[in-house]
């Protein structure tokens, strides 16, 4: 620790940062702009001048940017010294000279960091008295609005975008007072994060377009923290809400997790919970035809229909909380919970499961995985699969050549500096999957194969690291100097990092994966094994069990089932359509509970209104394996509840006495080992502050004694939130709360995003109290290294048969997120994916529909020509809303269709 | 009297070729170099005293000292030439680049020669494309003549040579500017440290001279720093390319010894003020500079005297303010100009500057106001140095607080007149 002084008081802060990054961990208010705690300094606005003095004789110092002053042992500054304080004020007085003042109409007004820093400086009155420079504004896609006439030319989000996120469609043109922020011309921004810019940008230009759509001021919304749901790697988020709608999503910071950055996907996703289809109201299928039921109602028949000695099983969910599943699994008894994904999903997620148990490797969070120094990803489309995985290894490029920089002196926050003295240098990305993928270009070296020839190139690697490790039989010799130059690369690093995961659909390339972490192991305890997972709690179910979906199809085949339970699950994309057809005719009772309509609750006979994450509390578990728990937003004014609650009505054991959420926890704990630690995820429901709940409300939230006024002049008595310790009212005790509790980042002066500074327990380090969420996978302790031997023959392309691979949209692929407009906007088409010389084999071209015919089936689809893509394979798009492929891996013949 | 660096430059604006450049004794100094080591040539630099003639003045040999030397360093590195040559009044590095390139080339070499750096490049003005075809010529008879590529003259030294002609900015003068204009980015500057000698183009160790620096440098090396300094007037050594601009009667540029007064040049080479018009004023060294008047003229156009003069000697090329001439609208031309090349990185330059060119607009236009004066005033302080990015806006502030200084009664003469004076 070095000792600073500032304004003569002296302070322990710790080396290796910048003046203005000291200053405000200690909670000093010291206003900047181009800096970011995610982007290190630049100096470009001048805003965090400070006075340096040489000694404590020196009474003049001079100023100096705190940005761009390293902390050294005594430095002396000055925050109020008289003349840094004018400087400061006559800087906001030069960003404001063309800023167009419309604070009311700017969806920025009320989280501003520019009205937070101009209240802070003290500039009030406006002294240039000519023209503005104005600007076009141009369209950027369906997430982004742009604004530019507002713009004080910080910098940041050409830094973001360009620098951290790699993208290169938004730049900076003109200059002097003049500089635009945008695209050569109109069009959707290419970065699939770039929704940060709506938070990375201190002022209105890029706002949230689907906020746009049902604006709410910040200090209006009703927020809770809140879990991504759209894929396995569980970003923190807060969700706000108002008149039943949520309103937008915002990045949650946690040091462990997605620290500052959201991808689009979960920024965007949110609008499924505001569709017009939802389910709203319990229906029952009478004659045929939904009728909507009252709750009681339904309640009672869901209980007539588990107790009359119906043989019920359950359907559960990876996208249910782990207490919906929990409180299923309780209903209809442990072995007749069935886990709701197909036995090929089960069996690559308990793979996974055993892997990473077994050790050695660890589980990285995202942040380890940023720190990574080598990194082969094995299989993976992580951009597609776990996009925010993505930016975490874009960062992770970084780490060894900021060598090159330390060398010359160079501070890591000097971020201008790095980069000129690092330049394009790289560091090792290696990318073995069967399709291209949007991390190819900063990747050292790529290998397209077949997944089997994936997992070889796997096996190889983890022999040439250590031989005791088997070898794949066969290996073409170009294949073994790849995997030797891989192994000799991961070797050398020290925190090496393997990056796999179900997208292949391959055990194969899993065992892979763990024989490269194991050989690594042996020599190094910082090897890490991350493997991504598609669903936000895939992880949680697969730690849950439960017998995979075809069991259950052959227990009401058996007639060993009748009434079955689906929990928030669309079967038919977990299966074909025939066997789950059969499966839900051949049953006599279903029960589907859900938020939105899907082929399953078509065929269900009752449909319960499920709580989505806004509506409900509960916990995933994510691809790290962190148990974090996710609260309600908003009570629903329909008889929407949580799924757990709904169940527990069915339950004939324990389940019915559970009165909140912490009696769920409480038994899972229990009966389950797996989760005993899931209830630290977050404080229970009667923790206070003081005696006082924590507000979901800011203080300003206005309305309260209006906004139901059409409806009965009388206030309302503020609901009870029973499961939680939040309040639903802008009352409680808003200081301070645990780090999973934070409602929001706001702190007095600070009304914008910015105001995460005051809630760390060191700039760009853990919250306060430490990151939120519980790690329930650690490798066993001291286990030896074990080999997976069975590498696969070599992938030999068929005479007039193709392999099918899936292929993965981060806009299209994910079930809930294509119910939001903005995304679905995005979502590619059905299409099938060939090789060139194959397409060219078949004599068909670019968007020529070809005819698939895969085990019985018949698909006609568009061609999409994919350069490169390996011979003998055809890729599928998953998941997309208006196409459900056949299930993969499959051998299909391919034909043009007539 | 000697003039070692316009010596061999034509009358009739040709150029010299790599004949005529090498039977006035051109590639001598080279040839001298080649036997000795990088240091040996460092030193020699160091002793002369050369101080950088961008405008700056920085001590060449100490400049050189910054580079990373010996096996370990990194490679490659590089020798810039800076001809971008933008400063309004200022053209002195034009006529050595159109005149007699070879004389640069040489000077680059043995620069390359003492930091031991691979490759070199000329970059110049966007608008000098004369020059751009001469130096490119020039370096091709350089090549072909085994002085530059591999293996100079048979030596282990090797260097290649290219010339890169500026987009066309101001900020592209300013030598990290430059080297992101090099590398293809905007023409923002770099925050110091770290210095290009550690960090410069492409990452690497890169010294970027002005041009007439480094057309110092074969003259330095073939005659030694005791012939160099007794070149000069003053303590630092050689001579001067001094240029005058404005109502003088020949305006013109004069390579003369270091030191030269400000009188000597104006009215000895420019031949005095146009008849008709009287002397107000000047810039000693490009628009950057601040205003010397009639009380300075004896002063000795160097680094220091200039300066205890409270201006800069610059790049030596003088721009003269006569009193037909609106000293408002002069600085207001002046400002309007760093306005629009200042690069939108700083707030105090890209607000300050617009701010200040919208007043003396103002003003100009007769719709100046009392408090104008304060905030002009002001606007000098607050993009003062360390304010600041890079240099660019406190260069610009020197013309304004000087012309606020010595000028004032005829901006106070726009406001009350609520016109011009000189416009009618």
């Amino acid at each position: 620790m070095a000792t600073i002084y500032v304004d003569n008081k002296p302070y322990e802060v710790k080396p290796g940062q910048s003046l203005l990054s000291a200053c405000l961990g200690l909670g000093l208010n010291l206003p900047y702009f181009c800096w970011h705690p995610a982007l290190g300094s630049v100096g470009a606005c001048r805003q965090c001048a400070i006075k340096q003095f040489k000694d404590e004789n020196d009474t003049r110092g001079r100023l100096v940017m705190a940005c761009m002053t390293p902390v050294a042992e005594k430095v002396r500054i000055s925050i109020e010294d008289k003349e840094a304080v004018d400087f400061r004020a006559g800087v906001i007085e030069g960003l404001m000279q063309s800023h167009p003042h419309d604070c009311p109409v700017c969806d920025e007004g009320g989280e501003c960091h520019l009205q937070d820093m101009t209240v802070m400086t003290g500039h009030i009155y406006r002294q240039y008295e000519y023209t503005k420079r104005t600007f076009h504004n141009q369209y950027l896609g369906p997430f982004v609005n742009h604004e530019m006439n507002r713009c004080i030319q910080c910098y940041r989000c050409v830094r973001y975008y360009r620098e951290y996120a790699g993208e290169s469609d938004l730049n900076s043109f003109l200059m002097r007072n003049q500089v635009f922020f945008g695209r050569s011309q109109d069009g959707v921004l290419q970065s699939e994060f770039a929704g940060n810019l709506v938070e990375i940008c201190p002022t209105g230009v890029f706002t949230d377009k689907t906020l746009k759509q049902h604006y709410t001021r910040k200090w209006d919304l009703q927020m809770a923290p809140s879990i991504c749901v759209h894929c396995g790697l569980g970003c923190n988020t807060t969700a706000g809400e108002r008149y039943g709608t949520v309103r937008r999503i915002v990045n949650r910071y946690n040091g462990d997790v997605n620290g500052y950055f959201l991808c689009d996907r979960g920024r965007f996703g949110y609008e499924f919970v505001n569709r017009k289809e939802r389910i709203r109201q319990p229906l029952q299928r009478k004659n045929g035809s939904l009728e909507a039921i009252s709750a009681e109602q339904a309640q009672e028949h869901l209980k007539s229909l588990v107790a009359t000695g119906n043989k019920v099983i359950g359907i559960g969910s990876p996208r249910a909380s782990l207490e919906a599943n929990f409180a299923l699994r309780t209903a209809v008894g442990a072995v007749r919970f069935f886990s709701g994904v197909s036995e090929a999903d089960a069996r690559l997620a308990s793979l996974i499961l055993d892997v990473l148990r077994k050790g050695p490797a660890r589980t990285p969070s995202l942040t380890d995985m940023e720190m990574a120094d080598a990194v082969l990803v094995l299989g993976e489309d992580v951009m597609n699969v776990a996009p925010r995985a993505a930016l975490a290894l874009r960062q992770s490029t970084r780490q060894a050549p900021m060598e090159i920089a330390r060398k010359k002196g160079i501070a890591d926050w000097q971020d201008d500096a790095v980069r000129e003295a690092v330049q394009e240098e790289k560091g090792p990305l290696y990318i073995a999957t069967p399709n291209a993928t949007r991390l190819d270009g900063i990747a050292k070296e790529t290998f397209r194969a077949a997944p089997d020839d994936i997992a070889r190139l796997g096996f190889a690697v983890a022999n040439a690291i250590d031989p005791a490790a088997p070898a794949p039989p066969g290996l073409p010799s170009a294949v073994a100097d790849l995997a030797a130059r891989i192994a000799q690369t991961l070797k050398g690093a020290q925190r090496p990092l393997v990056v796999c995961g179900a997208g292949c659909r391959s055990e194969a390339v899993i065992q892979a994966a763990a024989n490269v972490a194991a050989a690594l192991a042996k020599s190094n305890q910082g090897v890490a094994l991350s493997f991504a997972a598609p669903e936000c709690n895939t992880m949680g179910l697969a730690m849950m069990g439960g017998a995979p979906l075809e069991a259950a199809f052959q227990a009401v085949r058996d007639g060993n089932a009748d009434t079955v339970i689906v929990l928030e699950n669309d079967l038919y994309r977990r299966a074909d359509s025939k066997p789950v057809d059969e499966f839900l005719k051949g049953a006599k009772h279903v029960v589907a509970l859900d938020y939105l309509p899907n082929s399953t609750t078509g065929q269900a006979e009752l449909i319960l209104p499920a709580g989505s994450f806004a509506e409900a509390d509960g916990t995933f578990v994510n691809s790290e394996g962190r148990a974090q728990r996710f609260f309600q937003v908003f009570l629903p004014q329909d008889p929407i509840l949580e799924s757990w609650r709904w169940l527990r009505a069915a339950g004939q054991g324990d389940s019915a006495a559970w009165k909140n959420l912490d009696n769920v926890l409480d038994a899972m704990a229990q009966s389950l080992p797996a989760f005993k630690r899931v209830p630290e995820a977050a404080p229970e429901s009667g923790f206070r502050i003081s005696g006082a709940k924590v507000p979901r409300e800011p203080h300003r939230y206005s309305g309260r004694t209006a906004m139901l006024a059409n409806i009965s002049v009388s206030e309302p008595k503020p609901p009870e939130d029973q499961d939680s310790p939040l309040s639903f009212t802008m009352e409680g005790n808003p200081n301070e709360p645990p780090s999973a509790l934070i409602p929001f980042f706001w702190a007095p002066g600070w009304n914008s995003i910015q105001s995460t500074n005051k809630f760390q327990s060191e700039i760009a380090g853990p919250l306060k109290g430490g990151n939120p969420g519980v790690r329930l996978i650690e490798p066993a302790a001291g286990s030896a290294p074990s080999y997976f031997t069975a590498a696969p023959e070599g992938f030999h392309a068929k005479h007039g048969e193709w392999l099918t691979v899936p292929l993965y949209h981060i806009f299209g692929s994910e079930e809930l997120s294509n119910w939001a407009p903005a995304v679905r906007e995005l979502a590619p088409g059905p299409y099938a994916a060939l090789s060139p010389e194959e397409a060219a084999a078949l004599g068909v071209i670019e968007g020529q529909i070809i005819q698939i015919a895969a085990n019985g089936s018949q698909f006609q689809l568009p061609l999409k020509v994919a350069k490169e893509l390996p011979k003998g394979v055809v890729g599928l798009p998953v998941g997309l809303p208006d196409f459900r492929g056949p299930l993969m891996p499959a051998w299909v013949s391919i034909s043009r269709a007539i | 009297m000697e003039k070692p660096l316009t010596q061999k430059i034509r009358t009739d604006g040709e150029v010299v070729d790599v004949a005529a450049y090498e039977q006035a004794g051109g590639y001598q100094a080279l040839r001298k170099a080649v036997k000795l080591a990088p240091k040996e040539i460092m030193e020699t630099v160091k002793q002369s005293n050369l101080r950088g003639r961008g405008g700056a003045g920085f001590p060449t040999g100490m400049k050189w000292s910054f580079v990373p030397m010996g096996a370990d360093a990194p490679r490659p590195k590089y020798i810039v030439c800076n001809g971008d040559e933008m400063e309004p009044g200022t053209f002195k590095d034009r006529l050595l680049l159109e005149g007699d390139p070879h004389e640069l080339i040489e000077g680059m070499i043995l620069a390359a020669f003492a930091i031991e750096a691979e490759v070199g490049y000329v970059f110049l003005r966007g608008e000098y494309k004369l020059a751009g075809e001469r130096v490119g010529r020039a370096i091709q008879e350089a090549q072909q003549r085994g002085y530059l590529g591999k293996n100079i003259l048979g030596s282990e030294r090797s260097l290649e040579m290219h010339v890169h002609m500026s987009a066309g900015r101001y900020m592209c003068g300013e030598e990290t500017g430059l080297l992101n204009a090099l590398e293809g980015k905007r023409g923002n500057p770099r925050a110091k440290p770290p210095f290009p000698q550690v960090s410069g183009l492409w990452g690497k160790p890169t010294i970027v001279q002005n041009v007439e620096t480094l057309c110092n440098l074969p003259h330095i090396v073939q005659n030694g720093p005791e012939w160099f300094k007794g070149l000069s007037k003053t303590a630092d050594g050689g001579t001067k390319i001094y240029g005058a601009s404005g109502k003088v009667k020949r305006p013109g540029l004069w390579e003369l010894p270091l030191g030269t007064t400000v009188r000597e040049i104006l009215e000895e080479h420019a031949g005095g003020m146009k008849d008709g018009v009287k002397f107000r004023g000047l810039l000693p060294g490009g628009a950057s500079t601040d205003f010397l008047v009639a009380e300075h003229l004896d002063v000795k156009m160097d680094f220091a005297e200039v300066q205890k003069a409270g201006s800069r000697m610059g790049t030596g090329t003088m721009i003269v303010l006569d009193d037909q001439t609106c000293p408002v609208g002069m600085v207001w031309n002046l400002e309007r100009f760093f306005a629009q090349e200042s690069c939108g990185w700083c707030t105090p330059c890209w607000s300050g500057l617009n701010w200040a060119a919208r007043m003396l607009e103002a003003l100009e236009e007769g719709r100046g106001d009392p408090g104008h004066l304060d905030k002009l005033a002001y606007i000098t302080r607050f993009v003062a140095p360390g304010n600041t990015y890079c240099a660019l806006a406190p260069g610009a502030a020197e013309p304004l607080q000087s012309g606020l200084k010595y000028f004032r009664e005829d901006f106070e003469r726009h406001i009350t007149e609520k016109r011009c004076p000189w416009r009618h």
